[in-house]
């Protein structure tokens, strides 16, 4: 498999707080990866840094080759890298049609096409989605009187609805009911698989990221812990301490 | 459309084409309760659909009086020497140069309103939240100072437009066909544009801006184009306004911040922001409101005014509308519906 994401040597630090010291990994088309590590370890913001959420303070970030880490968020989102937000953000007043109807692929949309109503594929694709997701009853509500659980839903949705290249997602299941989460991990690997769309996942829940991922990274205290296949993980000391806090 | 709601629309024409003839004493009001009610449409575009509480937009409202006087004065005398000889000189106008004066210079006003919205929203619209508005507000007090020193378009003093060629009672009928005219033209315009993408584009910066950037919204591109239709149907107004006023200056009238720039805010509010009907139907309470204060408890109207404001901002937050769909969520598309499938959880 071909590199999709090429992190290599990303810094970024909060005044005094170095958040990621000198960051490398890679992330392959197609695939599933996996990006874990404790509280505090720099997770968000090395997806902040890679959707040009903010400038970094040094090192590359490259998507498909090119160099990204200089461009600004909407001009990424276009480039089809796509990230979903850890506490979880929609468009509350709207409902979860609209939601669905404005997360069409801007890159393709000429803005004299936004004084269009949206097409009868859209609405079927929004519906159809929102089916996927299990939130196709809820459809006609107002999306911020959903609960949590199922706004990360919608927003999982939403993404899905922008035909993304890679979707950068930070714990998708963080708040879904846990009977719930068989069914969200069957989801995200039919997204990986039916449409295409690579992966690059924060998670808590080891049970789902050892599920999924075909690579895994461990962040601790910014940096680079460990990487390697679920099974490499779950057996290297350095992680096992990192989780237990003898690090 | 329904046959239910063609028969409304139909009937709305009809009521709002007699309307003058109707009741012949109430032109001029009738004729201000159009103005507010596309002033507040026009608010609500940025307020209510987008979440921009802007505080300047009576910026549009001066500029465009100041931009269709200059033009239609401009287009048959100097503007320098016309308003330099205030009251004195003989300035005449045929009906033929009253007319065309009048109409380029009214489309003049909201091309120049419109162009002028790129500009402030480029600077502005880095501003959030309250500070936009009071940014948004400050342009406007400016605007109204620089004016009234401008001596060039009369300053302090402000300015004269001819005179309408013909009795006093059609020049009302005629002030009041153009503003509804104006008026019902913005009530389709603003149909149409809240059921295309453009307008959940605008809702999806109001309830989340920085999402919206992170799904690929051109975010800045869809403020400036929102502003600048607003504007340009404020400047239109603002034209009409300065003929239906003949003499007008700078800071009372052009620039009046705190009369007709808050009375929009407030209609809004009354009436429902973010909705198409919302601020129509708080323009008219806010009218009806005004006018009978002002008429039956002079000298208390301000006191009864801000009271109506604390009680709206207070307790009435998302007005009227907003208090119907609460308790009638169904009038306004909400609803459940029950697919007989598990689409909660696939057989692992
Ligand atoms: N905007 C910010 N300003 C200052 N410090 C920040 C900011 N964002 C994160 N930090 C700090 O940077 C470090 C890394 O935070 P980050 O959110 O990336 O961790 P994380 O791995 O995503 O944690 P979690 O698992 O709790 O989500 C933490 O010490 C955090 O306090
Ligand atoms: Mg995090």
């Amino acid at each position: 498999m071909s590199t999709i994401i090429e992190v290599q040597g990303v810094s970024k630090s909060y005044g005094g707080v170095k958040a990621n010291t000198d960051i490398s990994l890679t992330v392959p088309e197609g695939g599933i990866t996996g990006l874990i590590g404790p509280n505090g370890s720099g997770k968000t913001t090395l997806f902040n840094s890679i959707v040009g959420y903010h400038p970094i303070d040094g090192g590359s970030i490259q998507f498909q080759g090119k160099e990204i880490s200089k461009l600004l968020v909407p001009d990424i989102a276009r480039l089809g890298l796509l990230r979903t937000f850890q506490q979880t953000r929609i468009y509350g007043a709207m409902n979860c049609v609209e939601n669905m109807l404005i997360s069409t692929p801007h890159r393709k949309l000429r803005f004299i096409e936004s004084f269009r109503r949206n097409s009868k594929e859209e609405h079927e694709r929004a519906e159809h989605l929102l089916d996927f997701v299990g939130l196709y009853e809820k459809r006609y509500l107002r999306s911020g009187s959903l609960s949590f659980g199922q706004q990360k839903l919608l927003e999982f949705a939403m993404a899905l609805m922008n035909e993304p290249t890679v979707l950068l997602l930070d714990e998708p299941t963080a708040g879904i009911n846990p009977t719930l989460i068989n069914g969200l991990i069957d989801r995200l690997r039919r997204a990986n698989t039916e449409f295409g769309i690579t992966l690059f996942i924060i998670e808590h829940n080891m049970r789902v990221i050892m599920n999924m991922a075909d690579t895994i990274y461990c962040l601790a205290h910014g940096e680079m812990l460990a990487s390697g296949s679920p099974d490499e993980i779950q057996n290297d000391q350095r992680v096992i301490d990192a989780y237990l806090g003898a690090h | 459309m329904s046959a239910q709601k063609a028969i409304l629309y139909v009937a709305l024409l009809v009521l709002i084409v007699a309307a003058p003839f109707l009741f012949p004493d109430y032109k001029t009001q009738l004729a201000t309760l159009w103005l507010m009610i596309i002033v507040s449409l026009t608010w609500d575009m940025t307020g209510g659909q987008m979440g921009y509480n802007s505080l300047g937009n009576i910026f549009f409202y001066g500029t465009g009086m100041y931009v269709a006087a200059v033009i239609a004065i401009g287009m048959v005398y100097d503007v320098g020497e016309y308003t330099n000889a205030f009251g004195g000189g003989k300035f005449d106008f045929t009906d033929d140069q009253y007319f065309t004066g009048l109409f380029v210079g009214i489309i003049g006003a909201g091309v120049f309103c419109a162009l002028s919205a790129f500009a402030i929203g480029w600077l502005t619209f880095g501003l959030r939240g309250p500070y936009f508005a009071i940014g948004t507000l400050g342009v406007a007090i400016a605007a109204g100072e620089l004016v009234s020193n401008w001596d060039w378009v009369g300053g302090g003093q402000g300015i004269a437009l001819p005179v309408y060629p013909g009795d006093f009672d059609n020049f009302k009928t005629f002030i009041y066909f153009l503003f509804a005219g104006t008026g019902v033209v913005l009530f389709i315009f603003l149909s149409w544009l809240y059921q295309t993408r453009f307008r959940a584009a605008i809702n999806a910066i109001r309830d989340d801006e920085e999402k919206a950037e992170a799904m690929g919204l051109h975010t800045l591109r869809y403020k400036l184009v929102t502003w600048a239709m607003a504007a340009f149907f404020v400047g239109i107004v603002g034209g009409i306004s300065a003929f239906q006023l003949i003499h007008f200056e700078p800071l009372e009238t052009a620039y009046q911040t705190i009369n007709l720039g808050i009375f929009m805010v407030v209609c809004v509010l009354l009436g429902g922001k973010g909705t198409l009907w919302g601020p129509i139907i708080g323009a008219i309470l806010f009218h009806v409101f005004k006018e009978v204060t002002w008429n039956y408890f002079l000298g208390w109207q301000w006191v009864a005014l801000g009271a109506l404001i604390v009680v709206t901002v207070v307790y009435f937050q998302d007005g009227l509308l907003g208090w119907l769909r609460l308790k009638k969520p169904e009038w306004f598309g909400v609803r459940v519906e029950n697919k007989q499938q598990a689409v909660a959880e696939p057989a692992e």
